[in-house]
Order: structure tokens, then C-alpha cells, then sequence
């Protein structure tokens, strides 16, 4: 279905792939044989069907410019998203699950109510303006860190100084939503029955709290992270392109100033697959985690 | 926080209501001569690159984001309603149908549908409130739906029907008035929602045509300076987040009161 619309979107596209590939100077000659090559002389539906089929089987068509294979582009560039949405996943747990556990545990204590208006907070400020500020902070005044690119290949160090900022302007915002949720399902989880009996027993309180309750109660935030994760693809695009990082965002965005559309297609594609598989990973993985779910296929 | 929700979204909305009295300048004009000036008594917030007033941009583009994002959402609301009346009263084939088209339209990450639309046809504002309108209404429409479906088999409606009413008026007398409800409050979060993704796309130079004040344009203007003059990019983005801050708490202060349900304090 996606792939449907995303077809009717390249062929509706005003203005003719071969001539924006082969530049002003092509003669007539050269874009009928590109249009050849790129099966623009042949009927639509035969078209769609090329397309539909290629991709089923991994051909994305070629790149305009380079006339590269496109899946082999988007997957060059795909690891360094990967990176930069599993940092702004590993700023999240880390900052989330702590702040939501302590709200929890000081319940109606100033300490909760700030890290509840906080996490609000960062819920509704966008991913780029925290980008931006945090490269103006950060990167422009202070100079703690490099501010644009991915780092120097090999150089881990390196690399990983410029992952936190970017990694941090995706994540922020999942601070706040896994804050919310832990706190919540803290709550619920530290009122239940088996807590009660932990306390009976005698068990120290501390090991109650993280023994007993947390490991239940940060189940939800994998399911919460499945979604997340789709919405961190969105923040990664304007975090590569504030930060100047290579990766799928930066890909699409740089190929639809250029009009490189197979570029555009395949990029959004990929990403789109990609968010598909993430949810569907994210509900399997809270399956195992978490046997009442699984009991019920 | 429901109090300092409502302060902020007050100051925004004047703001961009009384923008012509409260700024000393036009937002387009241009003056070479003032190119760059940091904040003084003169401009409050500093001028850009062409030396055009930053408060005046600010004051303006706030009608800009105002106007976006309840209209797209009004728009949202109609085509959402609509939708999920069918899609719930209609027959189980259609609902399907509705079911399907809507999930595809949801499979798509908000900024690849932004970036692809943009490709297809070009920055406008119009475009952005087409992106906005595909991001919000497939919840309205599932919202409506879902309190539909249990609506229809509700003893009120089987009476409305026996009576001889109309399908057109059953949803408009019987159903209507009970899913409109939670929908209002729903629609009121995605402010802050619409009014990032407008500033969003300004900023990718997607969205707003120069020189339409916007807050995304003047972050765009302020980040290739953002070295020299930082001041453009805090005046851009200090406006996205009292607004967003603003509007936020006031939802979240606004659920609580109609919906204790929903309310995480517990």
C-alpha cells in the first residue's frame, strides 16, 4: 500500500528524471535512451509492476547522478542513523527510567513535581530546536564539543564525541515519555499484592524497589521504545541535518534539493519498511518479556 | 502548570494578534545598514542577516503558526469526522477499506511524508498544512470511529431508527453531539504538534516561502549564522517553545479536568 502511493508520488513528480540527470547540454538522442534504460517508455502499469517486483526483490533502481545501485546508497548511509537512534535510545533509558523511579519513590515530594512538569516540557519542545540550541551551547559557546559531521572514521573517541549531541536532541524528548511511564507503572506495580508480601516478608526496602518492582514496571517502556524508535527516525533526519551528519535524513534531504528522486523514493521506503519492522520487533520482544502477553496467541 | 500554560499561550496569541502595534518595524522591510545588529533598545531581539527586525518576524510569524495550525487542524477535524462516522455507521466492507488506507497513511515516519510530499510538489504552505491534515486526522477518524461503533448498537439508537429517523440524522442528532467530546481535547494537544511541524519544515526551507515571516525561516536564516550572531537563532526558537510549552500545559491541564480517566497523577 505504501509502496502504491509512493509509485503514483514519483510518476505525478512534475518535470522528466532524464533530463534533470543528464543536465542542460543532453541532446534528444541521449535522454531517449536514458528514458530507455529507466523504463519511462513503457506503459504505466508496466511501470508500476517493474517497480513493485524490483523492490520486492531488493532493486531500488539506480542513483541519477552516479548512476550507483540505490539500496547500496541508503545502506551506506543507514548504520549511521542506526547509531544515532540507538544513542538517542541509550539517553533515554538511561535519564528516563532513573528520573521516572525516583518520582515514583518520592511521591508528592517538590523533587516529583519538577521532574514531571520537566518531562512535559521536553515532550513539547521539537527535536530541532533542541537540536539547535544544543549546538549553539554545546558546540558554538562553550566548545565542549565538534559540532557538525560523524567524527573521523576508526577513530571511536572521536566518533563518539560527536554522537552526543546529535544523540541527545533525538533522545530528550523520550526522556520525558519514559519518565512518564516508569513513574506511572511504578506507582501501579509498588501497590500490588506481591510487593505487599516482599514487605512482609521482611526484605529490605531497597531491594524491594529494584529487585521486585522496577524490573516490572520498566516493562512498558519497551513497547513505549517501539513506537519511539519510529518517531526518533523523524528527529534523526532534522538532528543529521542541523548536525551535518551523514546518514538516511541528511541522504533524503540533500537528494530532493537535487532532484536525485530514486534517491527520495528508496531512502523513504527503506526508513518506512524499516519503522514496520521495528514495531513488529518491539511487540515480539515485550512477548518474551512478558508472559501474559505471549499467553495469549 | 495549567496557569502558567494559559499565561504563555495568552502572551503568544496577543502577540500575534496586536503584532502591527507592538513592533516598531515591518517585518520585510530590509535595511543593509542595520544587517546583523545584536538585541539593543532598538531591536529588542536583534536583526538577520538582511537587517530586518527579529521582533517584528517574531510578532509576525506567529499569525503565520497561529493560522497554520487551526486551520489544517479545523480541516483535520471535518475530514476526520466525516471519515469516522462513515467508517463506523457504514457497512463492515468499507470499514475495512477505511481501516486499511488510514494505517498505510500512518506507516509513514511524519518527516519522510513531509519530505516526499515536498518532492512532489514543492515548498508551499499549503503543502504543510496537507502534511499536517495527513498526520492528525487518521486519530480523529479512528477516535470517531471506535465511539461510534459502540454507539450504534446503543438502546437510544435503536429507538431513533424505529421511529423512522434518517441515517443522516441519527448521526447528526444521536451520535454526533456524544464522540464530539474527547475529539475537542484530542485536537487541542495536536496544536503544539502542528505548530512544530510548520516550524519544522520552514526550517528545511519546505515549508513557508521567503519572505513570509515564520519561526522555521529565522532559525534557517539564524543557523548559517549561528556562529557570528547567535542571537537570530534564540529569537527563532524561544516563540516554538513558549508556544509549544504553552499549549502543552494547557492541554495536559484541560484533560485532567474533563477526563479524571485519563489523569497519570492519580
Amino acid at each position: 500500500m505504501a509502496m502504491f502511493m509512493l509509485f503514483c508520488m514519483i510518476y505525478l513528480i512534475p518535470g522528466d528524471p532524464a533530463a534533470v540527470a543528464l543536465g542542460p547540454r543532453a541532446t534528444e538522442a541521449m535522454r531517449e535512451a536514458l528514458h530507455i534504460k529507466m523504463g519511462l517508455d513503457r506503459p504505466v502499469w508496466v511501470q508500476f509492476l517493474n517497480f513493485f517486483t524490483d523492490a520486492w526483490t531488493g532493486d531500488l533502481g539506480r542513483e541519477v547522478l552516479s548512476d550507483r545501485p540505490v539500496l547500496d546508497v541508503v545502506m551506506e548511509q543507514l548504520p549511521h542513523t542506526l547509531i544515532l537512534i540507538a544513542g538517542g535510545i541509550g539517553w533515554s533509558v538511561a535519564l528516563g527510567i532513573p528520573l521516572g523511579a525516583w518520582a515514583a519513590l518520592k511521591r508528592g515530594s517538590p523533587a516529583e513535581r519538577i521532574i514531571g512538569i520537566a518531562s512535559v516540557a521536553v515532550i513539547a519542545i521539537p527535536s530541532f530546536v533542541i537540536a539547535i540550541y544544543a549546538l549553539l551551547v554545546f558546540a558554538v559557546h562553550l566548545r565542549w564539543l565538534p559540532a557538525i559531521g560523524a567524527g573521523e572514521p576508526g577513530d571511536f573517541k572521536d566518533q563518539a564525541m560527536h554522537l552526543i549531541l546529535p544523540s541527545l536532541a533525538v533522545g530528550l524528548g523520550w526522556v520525558g515519555y519514559i519518565a512518564r511511564m516508569v513513574r506511572a507503572s511504578m506507582l501501579e506495580v509498588l501497590e500490588a499484592t506481591h510487593i505487599r508480601t516482599a514487605r512482609a516478608f521482611g526484605l529490605p526496602e531497597r531491594m524491594i524497589t529494584y529487585r521486585y518492582a522496577l524490573t516490572i514496571a520498566i516493562l512498558p517502556t519497551v513497547t513505549l521504545l517501539g513506537v519511539g524508535i519510529g518517531h526518533m527516525l523523524s528527529s534523526a533526519v532534522f538532528a543529521e541535518i542541523v548536525f551535518a551528519r551523514p546518514g538516511v535524513g541528511k541522504l533524503v534531504y540533500d537528494a530532493i534539493l537535487t532532484r536525485n528522486y530514486p534517491l527520495v523514493t528508496g531512502g523513504v521506503l527503506v526508513t518506512t519498511v524499516l519503522f514496520v519492522l521495528i514495531n513488529l520487533f518491539a511487540d515480539l520482544v515485550v512477548g518474551s518479556l512478558d508472559p501474559r502477553v505471549r499467553s495469549r496467541f | 502548570m495549567g496557569a502558567l500554560g494559559i499565561a504563555l499561550v495568552v502572551l503568544m496569541v496577543a502577540g500575534a494578534i496586536f503584532a502591527d502595534l507592538l513592533s516598531l518595524y515591518e517585518p520585510d522591510r530590509i535595511s543593509p545598514r542595520d544587517r546583523f545588529s545584536a538585541p539593543s533598545m532598538e531591536h529588542f531581539l536583534g536583526t538577520d542577516h538582511l537587517g530586518r527586525d527579529l521582533f517584528a518576524r517574531v510578532l509576525h510569524g506567529g499569525r503565520i503558526a497561529l493560522s497554520v495550525a487551526l486551520s489544517s487542524i479545523l480541516i483535520s477535524l471535518i475530514i476526520g469526522v466525516a471519515l469516522g462516522l462513515v467508517a463506523g455507521y457504514g457497512p463492515r466492507r468499507l470499514d475495512n477499506l477505511m481501516l486499511l488506507l488510514l494505517d498505510s497513511i500512518k506507516s509513514f515516519p511524519t518527516v519522510m511524508l513531509a519530505l516526499a510530499l515536498v518532492t512532489l510538489f514543492g515548498p508551499s504552505l499549503t503543502v504543510v498544512m496537507v502534511v499536517v491534515v495527513l498526520v492528525t486526522m487518521p486519530g480523529y477518524a479512528r477516535i470517531i470511529r471506535t465511539q461510534t461503533l459502540a454507539l450504534k448498537e446503543s438502546e437510544f439508537v435503536t429507538a431513533a431508527i424505529s421511529l423512522g429517523a434518517g441515517t443522516p440524522r441519527i448521526l447528526r442528532v444521536h451520535i454526533m453531539p456524544n464522540v464530539i467530546g474527547p475529539l475537542l481535547i484530542l485536537a487541542s494537544m495536536d496544536i503544539p504538534v502542528v505548530i512544530a511541524i510548520e516550524a519544522g519544515m520552514s526550517f528545511l526551507g519546505l515549508g513557508v516561502r521567503p519572505p513570509t515571516p515564520s519561526w522555521g525561516a529565522i532559525l534557517n536564516d539564524g543557523y548559517a549564522a549561528i556562529r557570528e550572531s547567535p542571537w537570530i537563532v534564540v529569537a527563532g526558537g524561544l516563540p516554538i517553545i513558549i508556544t509549544t510549552l504553552g499549549f502543552t500545559f494547557l492541554g495536559e491541564t484541560l484533560r485532567d479536568v474533563f477526563d479524571p480517566r485519563l489523569d497519570t497523577r492519580r
